[in-house]
This record gives structure tokens, C-alpha cells and sequence, in this order.
């Protein structure tokens, strides 16, 4: 096995032992004041208006496929961006080429009605 | 990012097929977008054209083999017999799709548009000479593979027909790819040509622990893909549940590109470690023969009985691959290009009396075709015995070339029982040609519509390919045995 490896199995055992030792750790420091409202859904302070797992419409789904392939695209846009002068026409190019893909799956999901919402 | 990266005129030419049937495929969609319903059907013209002129491009780079993007991919005979072989298959299944996606009232550009984009994958499997871009080649396939398994979108079969074969592909294609992560972790490359030479240096002190388990989670993928046992069990599934023209598209087009896949795999990384490959390729494919074979006797369902086919004919193909030579890399090709037309002929004289709804896919409702049409009859009745390895069609110099490279690789036995395999098979083809023939039409079976133009080209092609074949094989062979060795 190479050693290279060696470094990860150590940070993988420290990984696992830290929240281990802290949790022991702070069983002893720490007061216990057990309330109902410790056991509540915690929605970034805000009190939860329902259920999570209340139904809702599947248009929701296609929204999310379309937002994933614009979320990606960034990811692309990036780099390309930090490395534009290097990069040259060349990168213009196949950024060009990206996009136009991107752009005829828009007016795709557009002329189907994949955004009209009723 | 160093300039040298950029690639020239000269690679991205290398690249055209792949290029042309994406932008085909890319086009079909906005067709589908922008064209009233009326007009549509131009968009399998479209499709159709552009799959020819992708095979002609493939031909026409091939004047200038060599490597393109810094040996990612590369054009040599091989790939070439490939890119053709594929699209070739992808023409013959538009042809057949398009009456059946009218009468099933699902005629949309977006079927021609997942086939342009499945055969452009299929394409960049056969080109690629490293890992990482035969994975990508390979989703591309599957992916669109997937969605046109269940096209049909309101019908239950094809829906359980898609889930059932994205899940376990998926599956498969992660096994993949976390082969070639080991293998780059053993030796630090995934480059086929860099894996062999790391491979038969002695000096480079590989892992052979590492390299052994990337290359046992690399035939898990591939395996798969190919339908070979023991990953054989969703491939009668897929291809009862999927339309008959995508069962088609299916059992041909994705399974020669893997195949291409596995043969470059093989030839060109693994062969100094045949001794480790030898014994797993002979057990797979022998339990594929037999595991296809026997099941396939007592199938009712002329799809999943074909599919079972599929699956003892992917078995005869692993034979020669067993082989690990020239000769057996040739036969391999020789046979997966008859295999692609008598089986895509046979698939398509299915959709033809399947009718609308597929309601005729029982073997009961083959009975006495020949009287109700004596031609789609004679047809399947040729196929069928191709598929047997009746002199004179392509099926029976497939099976002879790939035995006799089994012989010559010193593999007697598993050439003996491929060969009692094949006597297996014989029962089963020849029982619908005898229900065709000898019994009577079953009660209510009405006079059949006549085939469209599309179905009629299509039978002809494949008629004339299995005949061809079958007559002058040297056509095809004497191009796969000078193209066999270059994958070293």
C-alpha cells in the first residue's frame, strides 16, 4: 500500500475521535436544562410554519432541474473567468460553445412550457 | 493553462462525428421547439442525415489516424469500424421508430434528439484511449439511453422498464468509475497506452493488489454494460418494458459500443496481465452462454426471448474476447456487425406485429404469420436462422471466426461448449419459425397494415447486411484484422 495514504487514515481517526472527546467533555461542564422547545425543528430561528414533509406541487421539480443547470454553469464560468487573459480567444470560444448548449436547452424548457406555472 | 493545450485544426477534425451529431441532435431539439406539429417528421429526416454524415465523416477522418487532445482520444482503424457500426445502427432504428412513434401518438423530435446524443457517445467510446473520456463517452450513451427506455411516458412497462435500468446502469457506471479511481491510484495514470506500459515494466513497482481490484471493479462496469453474467438479470427487463424500436436500439448500439469499450480496455492495457484476465473472461462467458440460452427456452414473450438472445450472443462475443488476440479482437468486431443487423431485423419485424399498443408480443401471436404476411414471415425467418449460424447469413461466419480464435488461443473446451450453446439456441429460434409456418392463425388475427416505408428500408438493409455478410464476409473481415492490431 503506498504510504502516501498514511496522513489520511491519521486525519480520518482524528475526524472521528473530536466529536467524540468533546462530547464527553462537555457532559460534565455543561448545565442540563431539558425544554420542549430544544426538541423543535430549528428553521434558522424562525418557528416552523409546518410539517417537512407537507406535499407540494411537482412543478417544483422542473424549476429545480433548471436551476441546477444554471447553478452548474457558474461552476464553469469561474475559472474560465480567472484564467480569461491566459485563456485568450480560445477560452472565449469554448465558453461560446458551453453556453449555446446551455442556451438551446433554455428555449427548449421555454417553448414546452416548462416555466408556465399554471 | 500552457498554450500546447489548445487544440489544433487538425484534432478537432479527428473529433468531427462526435461534433456532427451533437450539433444534429442540438438542432433536432430546437426543430422540436420551433416547428409546428405538422412538419415534424422532417425532424427523423434530420436525424437520419445526420447520423449519415457522421458515419461519413468517421470514414473520411480516417484517412489521417492518429491522436487528438493531448491522447485523450484517438482515430485509428478500430475506432473508425466502431463510429460506422454505430451509426449505422442508429440509422437503422430511426428508420424503424418513426411509424411506431406515430402510431403511439408519441411523434416528437426529442426521441431523435436522445438517439443523435446516445450515438455521439457511443462514438466517443469507440475513440477514446483513456478512462476518464470512455466514462464520459459511456454516460452520455446511458443517459440517453435511460430516457428512451421509457418514452412512452404513460405506459407502466416503460416506465418500471426506465427505472429499472437507470438505477442498476447508474449503479454499474459508479462501479466504473471507482475502478478507474483505483487504478489511478495504483499507477497513476489512466491512460490506456501509459497502464500497459506501466504494466509490463518491471521496474515501475506496481501494486498488483491495487491493479487486480481496479481491474476486477472495471469488468463490474463493463459487464454490465455489455449484459454479460452475472449483471445480466435487467436486460430482459429493460427490453420487454421499453418500446420495441428503443429494445432494438438497446440490444445493438449501446452493447457494440461497450463492447468497443472492453476490447480497447483489454487489448490495449491489460494484456500482460492475461493470466489474471483469462480464467474470469472464461467463467463469464460461459455462465453468460448458458444463463442466456437456457433461459431463453422457455420465454413467451417474443421481446424478452430476444432478449435472452442478446444476452447468449453477448456470451459467443466474451468467447472471443477470452481469446485476448488479434484474431479474437477481430472476430469480435466481424460479429457484433452481423449481430447489428440480423438483430435490429429481427427487432423490427417484432414492432411491426406488435401493432399498436404492443399488444402482440406473445409467441402465440407469431402463429401462421406466414399466411397473414408472407414476407415479414420469410423475413424474421431469415434473421432467425442468422442468429442460429445457418450457412450462407452473417450469423454463421460471426460464430466461426469467433470459435476458431478460441482454438487458437487454446481454448478447446470453452469453444466446445459455445458450440453445444449455439445448438441450444437453435431450438428456440427455429420455434417460431415453425410457429410462423406450421400453425394455423389464431382466431381474430386480422389481415396486418402494410409495413411503412421506414420498416421496409430497414428489413431491406438488414437483409441485405446479413446476406452479405454471410456470402462474402472478407468485406468486413479483412478491415477488422488490420484494425485489431493497432489497439496495442
Amino acid at each position: 500500500m503506498p504510504e502516501g495514504y498514511l496522513p489520511i487514515f491519521i486525519f480520518l481517526i482524528c475526524a472521528i475521535l473530536f466529536p467524540l472527546v468533546l462530547l464527553a467533555i462537555f457532559r460534565y461542564l455543561r448545565p442540563s436544562l431539558p425544554i420542549p422547545v430544544k426538541l423543535e425543528a430549528y428553521e434558522c430561528g424562525i418557528r416552523a410554519a409546518s410539517n417537512a414533509r407537507g406535499r407540494y406541487t411537482v412543478r417544483f421539480y422542473i424549476v429545480a432541474i433548471l436551476f441546477v443547470v444554471f447553478d452548474v454553469e457558474t461552476i464553469f464560468l469561474f475559472p474560465w473567468a480567472v484564467r480569461f487573459r491566459q485563456l485568450a480567444w480560445f477560452g472565449v470560444a469554448e465558453v461560446a460553445v458551453f453556453l449555446s448548449i446551455l442556451i438551446v436547452g433554455y428555449i427548449w424548457a421555454y417553448k414546452k412550457g416548462a416555466l408556465e406555472w399554471v | 493553462m500552457s498554450v500546447s493545450s489548445i487544440p489544433s485544426a487538425q484534432e478537432i477534425v479527428r473529433f468531427a462525428p462526435e461534433i456532427a451529431l451533437s450539433l444534429g441532435g442540438t438542432f433536432v431539439m430546437l426543430g422540436e421547439a420551433g416547428l409546428k406539429n405538422g412538419s415534424r417528421a422532417r425532424l427523423a429526416v434530420m436525424a437520419f442525415l445526420t447520423l449519415l454524415a457522421a458515419a461519413v465523416l468517421a470514414v473520411f477522418v480516417a484517412a489521417d489516424p492518429g491522436t487528438a487532445f493531448s491522447n485523450l482520444l484517438v482515430v485509428d482503424g478500430f475506432s473508425t469500424f466502431f463510429r460506422v457500426l454505430v451509426c449505422a445502427a442508429g440509422m437503422l432504428v430511426v428508420l424503424i421508430s418513426t411509424n411506431y412513434l406515430r402510431v403511439e401518438g408519441h411523434d416528437s423530435g426529442e426521441y431523435y434528439a436522445l438517439i443523435l446524443f446516445s450515438v455521439a457517445g457511443q462514438c466517443l467510446m469507440a475513440a477514446s484511449n483513456e478512462l476518464i473520456m470512455l466514462f464520459i463517452g459511456l454516460e452520455c450513451s446511458s443517459i440517453a439511453s435511460y430516457v428512451l427506455a421509457g418514452y412512452l411516458r404513460d405506459d407502466r412497462r416503460n416506465n418500471e422498464a426506465a427505472l429499472k435500468y437507470f438505477l442498476l446502469g447508474s449503479f454499474a457506471s459508479a462501479f466504473f468509475l471507482y475502478g478507474v479511481a483505483w487504478l489511478w491510484g495504483a499507477l497513476g495514470t489512466t491512460n490506456l497506452s501509459e497502464v500497459r506500459r506501466l504494466l509490463l515494466d518491471p521496474s515501475a513497482g506496481v501494486d498488483a493488489t491495487m491493479t487486480a481490484a481496479a481491474a476486477a471493479l472495471l469488468l463490474v462496469g463493463l459487464a454490465f454494460k455489455v449484459s454479460a453474467a452475472p449483471f445480466q438479470m435487467w436486460a430482459p427487463d429493460v427490453y420487454q418494458g421499453a418500446p420495441a424500436p428503443v429494445a432494438a436500439f438497446l440490444s445493438v448500439g449501446p452493447k457494440a459500443a461497450a463492447f468497443a469499450m472492453f476490447l480497447r480496455i483489454l487489448m490495449t492495457a491489460f494484456v500482460p496481465a492475461r493470466g489474471q484476465w483469462e480464467p474470469v473472461l472464461w467463467t463469464v462467458a460461459l455462465a453468460t452462454m448458458v444463463i442466456g440460452n437456457f433461459a431463453a427456452l422457455h420465454q413467451t414473450n417474443v421481446k424478452r426471448l430476444l432478449a435472452y438472445s442478446s444476452i447468449a450472443h453477448a456470451g459467443y462475443i466474451l468467447v472471443a474476447l477470452t481469446a485476448m488476440s488479434d484474431t479474437g479482437a477481430a472476430a469480435a468486431m466481424f460479429y457484433l456487425a452481423a449481430y447489428t443487423f440480423m438483430n435490429i431485423g429481427a427487432f423490427a419485424v417484432v414492432t411491426y406485429v406488435a401493432g399498436r399498443g404492443e399488444r402482440h408480443v406473445e409467441l402465440m401471436d407469431f402463429s401462421g404469420l406466414s399466411r397473414r404476411s408472407p414476407a415479414m414471415a420469410a423475413v424474421l425467418s431469415i434473421f432467425l436462422l442468422s442468429l442460429t449460424g445457418v450457412p450462407l447469413t452473417a450469423g454463421f461466419f460471426g460464430k466461426f471466426y469467433i470459435f476458431k480464435a478460441a482454438l487458437d488461443a487454446d481454448l478447446v473446451w470453452l469453444a466446445v461448449l459455445g458450440l453445444l450453446n449455439s445448438a441450444v439456441a437453435a431450438y428456440y429460434y427455429l420455434r417460431i419459425i415453425v410457429m410462423m409456418y406450421m400453425h394455423e392463425p389464431s382466431a381474430g388475427a386480422g389481415a396486418l397494415p402494410s409495413p411503412g416505408v421506414g420498416i421496409r428500408w430497414a428489413l431491406a438493409a438488414s437483409v441485405a447486411g446479413t446476406f452479405v455478410l454471410g456470402v462474402a464476409p472478407s468485406l468486413v473481415l479483412d478491415f477488422a484484422t488490420a484494425s485489431a492490431p493497432l489497439l496495442r
